[in-house]
C-alpha cells in the first residue's frame, strides 16, 4: 500500500486540487446558500491552492508516470507555481466583485480550482492524450464561469462564444492530433520525437499537417494572432474578475504547453515550427499593437494587450533551445503579475452603479486617488518596457535568446511594435494625471488593494538582485530539465 | 461463413437503404426513425465483426440517448423544414463542390492503399492471442481500468463533472412561489389540517373560506 501510494506521490498536487474541489462542491450543495457560505469556501479553495503549492515545493525527484503522460519535472514545477499564483490572485479579486454584481456563486470557487487542475494536467502532459484532456478540462470550465452571470446578455454571449470558438480550436486540435499519430504510431511526446528525428521526416506530409493544425489549436488557446478574435468580446462580456484569470494562469499553462511540445516532441523538425512561431509572433505583436490604439473599454485595451504580450513570449520560444524556453518563463512570470496588477487597478475602478470601464473616466485620477492613479500608471509603463520596471526586463529576456539565435529582424519587428504599443499604454497615464478630473471613485477594496499593492512592489522590485535573480535562475532549471 | 455473408448483405444494405431515407424523408420525425434503424444494422455489422461491446454502446448511446435527443428536438422545437429546404438549389453548387472533393480523397486513399506508396508508420496490429477466452468487453476494460489508461479516464470523469456543474450553474433557478412536492409534508398531514368543514346555509351559496388554488393549465 505504501508502496503504491509512494509511486504516485508526483501526483499529490493534482489529487490535493481535484479532492479539494470535491470536498468543497458537496459542502456547497449541502448547506445554506449565502454569501457567508460562498465566502468561506472561496477561502477554503484559496488553501487548496496554498497547499498545492507546498505539495509541489516539497515534491522528492522528477518522475514520470503512466507511460510518460505525466512528466513531473522542475519544468513542469515551476510554471504550476505559476498557474496557482495566478489562479489564486485572481480569486482573491473576485470575492468582493462577484458578491457586488450579484453573482457570487460557491460554484465559482469549485470550477476555477477544477480549472487549474485541468492547467496542471497541461503544463504535466507528455501525451497528445494527456495534452488533450487537460486543456478540455480547463477550457469547459473556463466556459462556464466565463458565463456566470447567466441573466447578463453580454456575459453570456462571452461563454457562448468562447465555447464555440474553443470548441473549433479543440477540433483542430484533434485533427492534428490524430495526424500526428497517423505519422508517428503513438501518441506519447518521446515516441513522436523518436519518429519525427529520422532524416527527411521534415518532408512528411503528415507530421507537417499535423504540426501545423496542433499549433493552430494551441494558438486559439494563447490567443495568438490571427486566432484571436474571440479575446476582446469574451474579455469585455465576462464578469472582470473572470476576465482577470482568463487573462492570467490559462495563457501561463497554454504558453507552456506549447514549449513542451515543441521543444520534447517535435525537435527534430524545428525549421518547421519555427516558421509558424515566428508568423504567430509577428502577427500577434503588431495587431495587438495597433489594435489596441482605437479602444475605449479598458477591458477590450487589456485584451488587446495580452494578444501583443502573447506575441513578445512567442518570440524566444521561436529561437528554441534551454534559452529560449527560460525566456517565456520568465515573461510569463512577469506577465502574470503585470496583469493582475492591472486588472486590481481596473476592479477598484467603481462608481455607485458599478465598474466604470471606460478609459476616459479615468480622467484626472491622480487628483482624486492618487495610490490607484500611481499603481495604474506603473502597470502601465512597466507593460510598455520602460526601465527599470520588471516589464522591461521580461522583453529583455525574451529578444535576447532571438538575437542569439541570429533571428536579428525578428527583435527589431518586437521592439518596433513596442514602441507603437506603448502609445496606447501612455495615454493612459496622460488621461489620469493630465486632464480635468472627474467624479471619484469609491474607495479601493482591501484585497483589491493588497493585490495591487503586492503586484507593484514586484513591478518596482525586480531591479532589485534579490528579486530578479532566484526568478532566473528558476526559470533556467526548469528550461534545462526540458528534455 | 455463407450465414455471416448472408447477414453482412442484409445488414449493410438496410444500412444504406436506411441512411438514405434518413436524407430523403420528408417528415423529420421519420428520418430520425430511419436513423435509429440505420444504428441498429450499424450495431448489427459489428456484431459480425465480433466486437460486440462497440455493438451494444452503438444501441445504449446512439439509440437510446442521442436518437431519443433528436426525437425531442425534431417534435418540441417548431423548425420549418420546407424553409430549409428552400436554400437547396441555391447551396447546390456548394456543396457538390464539396462532395467532389471529399469523393476525390477518398479515391486517392484507396488507391494509396492499392498502389501500396501510402507512407504510413504503423505499430503491430492488436491481433487475438490464440486461444483466449476473454471477451472483447473483458479485454477493452483491462486496457481502460489499468495503467495508462487509467489515468485518461480519471481526468474523463472530472471533464463530466465540469459538464454536469456546468449545465446546473448556467441553467438552474431557485425560484419563489414555484409548487415542490414535499413527501414528509404529505404524509404529516391528518384531517385536522386536511379537512375544513363549511356550513352552507339552505338556499344560497356562499364564497369559500379560502380561495381555491390556482391549477396551472
Amino acid at each position: 500500500m505504501m508502496a503504491v501510494l509512494q509511486a504516485y506521490a508526483p501526483l499529490l498536487p493534482e489529487i490535493i486540487i481535484v479532492l479539494g474541489a470535491m470536498v468543497l462542491m458537496m459542502q456547497g450543495a449541502f448547506r445554506p446558500e449565502n454569501d457567508a457560505e460562498t465566502s468561506r469556501i472561496m477561502w477554503l479553495a484559496l488553501a487548496v491552492l496554498v497547499a498545492a503549492g507546498v505539495a509541489i515545493v516539497q515534491l522528492g525527484e522528477p518522475a514520470r508516470l503512466f507511460g510518460g503522460a505525466f512528466v513531473d519535472d522542475a519544468f513542469a514545477r515551476f510554471v504550476k507555481l505559476l498557474v496557482l499564483a495566478g489562479a489564486g490572485g485572481a480569486m482573491v479579486l473576485a470575492f468582493d466583485e462577484m458578491k457586488a454584481q450579484g453573482s457570487f456563486k460557491f460554484e465559482l470557487p469549485v470550477l476555477l480550482l477544477l480549472a487549474t487542475a485541468g492547467m496542471m494536467v497541461m503544463v504535466s502532459a507528455g501525451d497528445l492524450m494527456a495534452l488533450y484532456m487537460g486543456l478540455e478540462l480547463q477550457s469547459l470550465a473556463l466556459y462556464v464561469v466565463a458565463a456566470i452571470r447567466r441573466d447578463d446578455a453580454k456575459s453570456s454571449e462571452a461563454g457562448l462564444k468562447y465555447f464555440v470558438l474553443g470548441a473549433l480550436s479543440s477540433g483542430m486540435l484533434l485533427y492534428g492530433a490524430s495526424l500526428l499519430y497517423g505519422f508517428a504510431g503513438t501518441t506519447s511526446f518521446a515516441g513522436i520525437a523518436a519518429a519525427a528525428s529520422v532524416a527527411g521526416a521534415g518532408q512528411n506530409l503528415l507530421l507537417v499537417f499535423g504540426l501545423v493544425f496542433l499549433m493552430v489549436g494551441l494558438a486559439f488557446k494563447v490567443s495568438a494572432v490571427p486566432f484571436h478574435m474571440w479575446t476582446p468580446d469574451v474579455y469585455q462580456g465576462a464578469p472582470t474578475p473572470i476576465t482577470a484569470f482568463l487573462a492570467a494562469a490559462p495563457k501561463v499553462a497554454a504558453m507552456a504547453l506549447l514549449v513542451r511540445l515543441v521543444m520534447t516532441a517535435l525537435p527534430g523538425v524545428q525549421p518547421q515550427w519555427q516558421q509558424i512561431i515566428v508568423f504567430l509572433a509577428i502577427a500577434s505583436m503588431v495587431v495587438g499593437a495597433l489594435g489596441a490604439i482605437g479602444q475605449t473599454n479598458i477591458k477590450r485595451l487589456m485584451a488587446y494587450s495580452s494578444i501583443a504580450n502573447m506575441g513578445y513570449a512567442l518570440v524566444p520560444l521561436a529561437a528554441g533551445g534551454a534559452e529560449g524556453a527560460q525566456g517565456v518563463l520568465i515573461y510569463m512570470a512577469i506577465y502574470i503579475v503585470m496583469t493582475l496588477g492591472a486588472f486590481g487597478c481596473i476592479l477598484s475602478m467603481r462608481r455607485e452603479g458599478g465598474l466604470v470601464e471606460d478609459i476616459n473616466e479615468l480622467a484626472g485620477l491622480a487628483q482624486t486617488n492618487l495610490f490607484l492613479a500611481f499603481a495604474l500608471a506603473m502597470f502601465m509603463f512597466s507593460l510598455a518596457g520602460i526601465p527599470p520596471l520588471a516589464g522591461f526586463f521580461a522583453k529583455w529576456f525574451a529578444f535576447l535568446p532571438a538575437v542569439k539565435a541570429g533571428l536579428y529582424w525578428l527583435a527589431v519587428i518586437g521592439v518596433v511594435a513596442s514602441v507603437i504599443g506603448a502609445y496606447y499604454y501612455l495615454r493612459i497615464v496622460k488621461i489620469m494625471f493630465f486632464d480635468d478630473a472627474k467624479a471619484p471613485f469609491m474607495a479601493t477594496r482591501a484585497k483589491e488593494g493588497a493585490i495591487v499593492a503586492l503586484a507593484l512592489v514586484l513591478v518596482l522590485g525586480f531591479v532589485l538582485p534579490f528579486v530578479a535573480s532566484p526568478l532566473v535562475e528558476a526559470a533556467g532549471t526548469a528550461a534545462a530539465s526540458l528534455k | 461463413m455463407a450465414l455471416q455473408a448472408v447477414f453482412f448483405y442484409l445488414f449493410s444494405f438496410l444500412t444504406v437503404a436506411s441512411a438514405v431515407m434518413v436524407i430523403t424523408a420528408r417528415n423529420p420525425v421519420h428520418a430520425v426513425l430511419w436513423l435509429i434503424l440505420a444504428f441498429f444494422n450499424a450495431a448489427g455489422l459489428f456484431v459480425l465483426l465480433g466486437a460486440e461491446f462497440l455493438a451494444m454502446i452503438l444501441v445504449v448511446v446512439y439509440v437510446g440517448a442521442v436518437a431519443v435527443l433528436f426525437l425531442f428536438v425534431v417534435m418540441m422545437l417548431d423548425v420549418d423544414f420546407a424553409e430549409l429546404r428552400a436554400g437547396f438549389i441555391k447551396n447546390a453548387p456548394l456543396g457538390a463542390m464539396v462532395g467532389a472533393i471529399l469523393l476525390i480523397e477518398l479515391v486517392m486513399v484507396v488507391g494509396m492503399r492499392f498502389a501500396g506508396t501510402a507512407q504510413v508508420v504503423r505499430g503491430p496490429a492488436p491481433a487475438p492471442v490464440a486461444g483466449s477466452t476473454i471477451s472483447n468487453t473483458e479485454a477493452l476494460g483491462a486496457i481502460l481500468y489499468r495503467e495508462p489508461f487509467v489515468f485518461y479516464l480519471e481526468i474523463a470523469g472530472l471533464i463530466l463533472l465540469v459538464a454536469m456543474m456546468g449545465a446546473i450553474v448556467l441553467t438552474l433557478r431557485h425560484k419563489d412561489g414555484v409548487k415542490r412536492q414535499s413527501i414528509s409534508a404529505q404524509n404529516a398531514r391528518n384531517p385536522a389540517t386536511a379537512i375544513e368543514i363549511a356550513k352552507v346555509p339552505a338556499g344560497g351559496y356562499t364564497v369559500p373560506p379560502k380561495a381555491p388554488e390556482k391549477v396551472r393549465s
